[in-house]
């Protein structure tokens, strides 16, 4: 079993992002779950979602406390949250930040092998094809290239699912930004 | 029809392909989406002959339910906490006047203080109005006992609360395998009423009772509380084989057969409860899970055939009666007479505290270990929060650990003069 926690802010669609991971995830055949922290929700406070795969019934209802994978939609968070709290020693982060990971989390850099932290400019692309700093699709391209657990197009396709229309195309267009990205960076490419 | 949907979705499509004639609805946190989405598919006309009636308080809502149900149609609302509360009147009226209704309560603790978030507290506070209680341990039990609940209902001639836990259920995004329109229209037929109000053949309904029938009144009631029993058996069986699901029924085993002990759950922490039971199988602790579903009525002979003769149980409860002590317990007390089971209870999970895989686990091994002295205990209790309030307050504290009710007691006798 995969488990995911992604963190963000009230307002960023973090528990959109893990229903749509789950949804990418169901997309390939697998069983996944998505579940919010439940909290009283108000814009900008810290929000903490959950996602499982799995090849079977997911049974469990707990929250994440040892994730194989951290998402970090907003950089402030770091040093105000514990986000890579429990991490899997093996596990992956994904940060959304324009600056290299070894600049953002030197510390979880050494911690986790290499490749497995990684960061992308989410927000940046979001501004760039929805025109809002929505860094859910991007994030979780920027996941599937990083794990190769799911695809791109399975992302594209549950944002286009849960926005038909111009909304989904343009979390569709940025989603295939961040992939690219992250695939350009582990090849060693320019953004390495 | 496999779908990877919100549980609150979920339900909605399960309830409306019952096709309810009245929706009435009032938000309140967690069952809203329920009723959001049921109000989307009368708009879109996914759910036709149907009237949707948005009222100004969940009084309101349970009074128009009983008139829709008192009126002849198939009638649905939901609510939770002090929405379940704020009802109360009505829905022992619903009761008594045997009207088919359902409800789901999005199970969520009562305030003060107020809090949002996931307990039983709600749901076992009406245990004595009535209806019928029927708890859900995964959402495709929930969509499932939705339907099975309108046949349950209309049978018996008794209203049914769907329980299902707030957040943990109502917000998580799984897959959902929902049944075809086909196959509930063959399993569910449309209402037929035995009676209801019309203006054109006036009659009254729940008109006042005396002393002189009052009691056979009640005891009819209770005659139908003991009918519910073999038709939710019968109905739940009729609807594994339509649909092959494994949902609904009285109660539910798992890895009882030679378990040296046995947990008794109801809700959403069986799931977790499965796999924290898989991991300790592996280390060579047995314990077996009973899944209680229905909780009223209370299946006495099948809680007790189910515990058979394990020595063990320990009932796991989210919520317990102020002054007095577990809620459940009694209950499993009274399946268990006459036998040396020895039964405790645990309370976890209470205001949404999650009950983690690792919070059954210290559960089974602190039963196993013999190290239940009380009748009711608690767990994953915040030892140093409590006492900091009660070294300030009263100069005393209590042990770290499982909180047995006694360690409660003992705090008294030592209390600063």
């Amino acid at each position: 079993m995969l488990q995911i926690r992604l963190h963000g802010r009230g307002g960023q669609g973090v528990v959109t992002a893990a229903e749509m991971l789950s949804l990418s995830a169901f997309l390939e055949g697998h069983f996944a779950q998505a579940f919010p922290s439940f909290g009283s929700e108000r814009t900008g406070a810290p929000v903490v979602a959950y996602a499982r795969i799995d090849d079977k019934e997911i049974r469990t209802h707990e929250p994440i406390l040892q994730p194989n994978a951290v998402v970090v939609q907003d950089k402030t968070l770091l040093g105000a949250v514990d986000v890579f709290s429990g991490i899997d020693p093996q596990g992956y982060a994904i940060i959304n930040s324009a600056d290299p990971a070894e600049a953002v989390v030197p510390e979880l850099c050494r911690q986790l092998p290499a490749g497995h932290v990684l960061t992308v400019p989410a927000t940046d692309f979001a501004m760039q094809k929805i025109g809002r700093p929505l860094p859910g699709a991007p994030m979780l391209a920027a996941l599937a290239a990083a794990t190769g657990v799911f695809t791109l197009e399975s992302v594209q396709k549950s944002f286009q699912t849960r926005y038909p229309g111009k909304v989904g195309d343009a979390n569709a267009e940025t989603a295939a930004l961040a992939y690219e990205y992250i695939i350009n960076l582990k090849n060693g490419g320019n953004n390495a | 029809m496999l779908k990877q949907i919100e549980g609150s979705l979920g339900i909605a499509e399960a309830v409306a392909l019952c096709r309810p004639g009245a929706v009435c609805a009032y938000p309140i946190s967690p069952q809203t989406h329920i009723v959001e989405n049921l109000g989307k598919m009368v708009k879109t006309g996914q759910l036709q002959d149907c009237e949707f009636v948005n009222v100004e308080s969940e009084f309101s809502a349970i009074s128009v339910s009983i008139g829709a149900s008192a009126g002849g149609v198939r009638a649905y609302t939901a609510t939770a906490s002090q929405g379940l509360l704020f009802m109360t009147e009505g829905v022992y009226n619903a009761s008594g006047l045997g009207l088919p209704i359902v409800m789901t309560v999005a199970s969520r603790a009562i305030g003060a203080p107020i809090n949002i978030w996931n307990d039983h507290s709600d749901s076992l506070s009406q245990r004595d109005s009535g209806w019928l209680q029927l708890f859900c341990e995964s959402n495709q039990d929930a969509v499932d006992t939705h339907i099975m609940a309108f046949k349950i209902a209309e049978e018996v001639g008794l209203p049914v609360m769907v329980c299902m836990d707030g957040f943990v259920l109502t917000h998580a995004f799984e897959r959902l395998d929902i049944p075809s329109q086909e196959q509930i229209d063959q399993f569910l037929p449309p209402y037929e009423p035995r009676e209801f109000l019309d203006p054109k053949e006036p009659i009254s309904m729940g008109a006042m009772v005396g002393p002189e029938a009052f009691t056979e009144l009640r005891i009819l009631q209770q005659r139908k509380m003991h009918k519910a029993i073999p038709v939710i058996e019968r109905v739940t069986r009729e609807y594994r084989e339509l649909t092959g699901h494994h949902s609904g029924g009285l109660l539910d085993c798992y890895n009882c057969d030679d378990a040296d002990m046995k947990l008794i759950i109801m809700g959403s922490s069986v799931g977790t409860a499965k796999d924290a039971v898989d991991e300790l199988r592996a280390q060579g602790i047995k314990a077996g899970i009973i899944s209680l579903k229905a909780f009223r009525p209370f299946p006495y002979d099948a809680v007790r055939e189910a515990v058979g003769s394990t020595k063990n149980v320990v009932v796991v409860e989210r919520s317990f009666s102020y002054g007095a002590r577990g809620i459940v317990y009694p209950e499993v007390v009274r399946a268990m007479r006459g036998t040396d089971a020895a039964i405790h209870t645990a309370v976890v999970g209470l205001g949404g505290r999650a009950v983690l895989g690792s919070t059954i686990k210290d559960i089974v091994k602190y039963c196993l270990d013999g190290r239940f002295t009380d009748e009711m205990t608690w767990f994953d209790v915040d030892t140093s929060l409590l006492n900091s309030y009660l070294k300030d307050t009263e100069g005393t504290s209590v042990p770290e650990g499982p909180l047995p009710e006694s360690a409660l007691l003992d705090t008294l006798q030592h209390v600063r003069a």
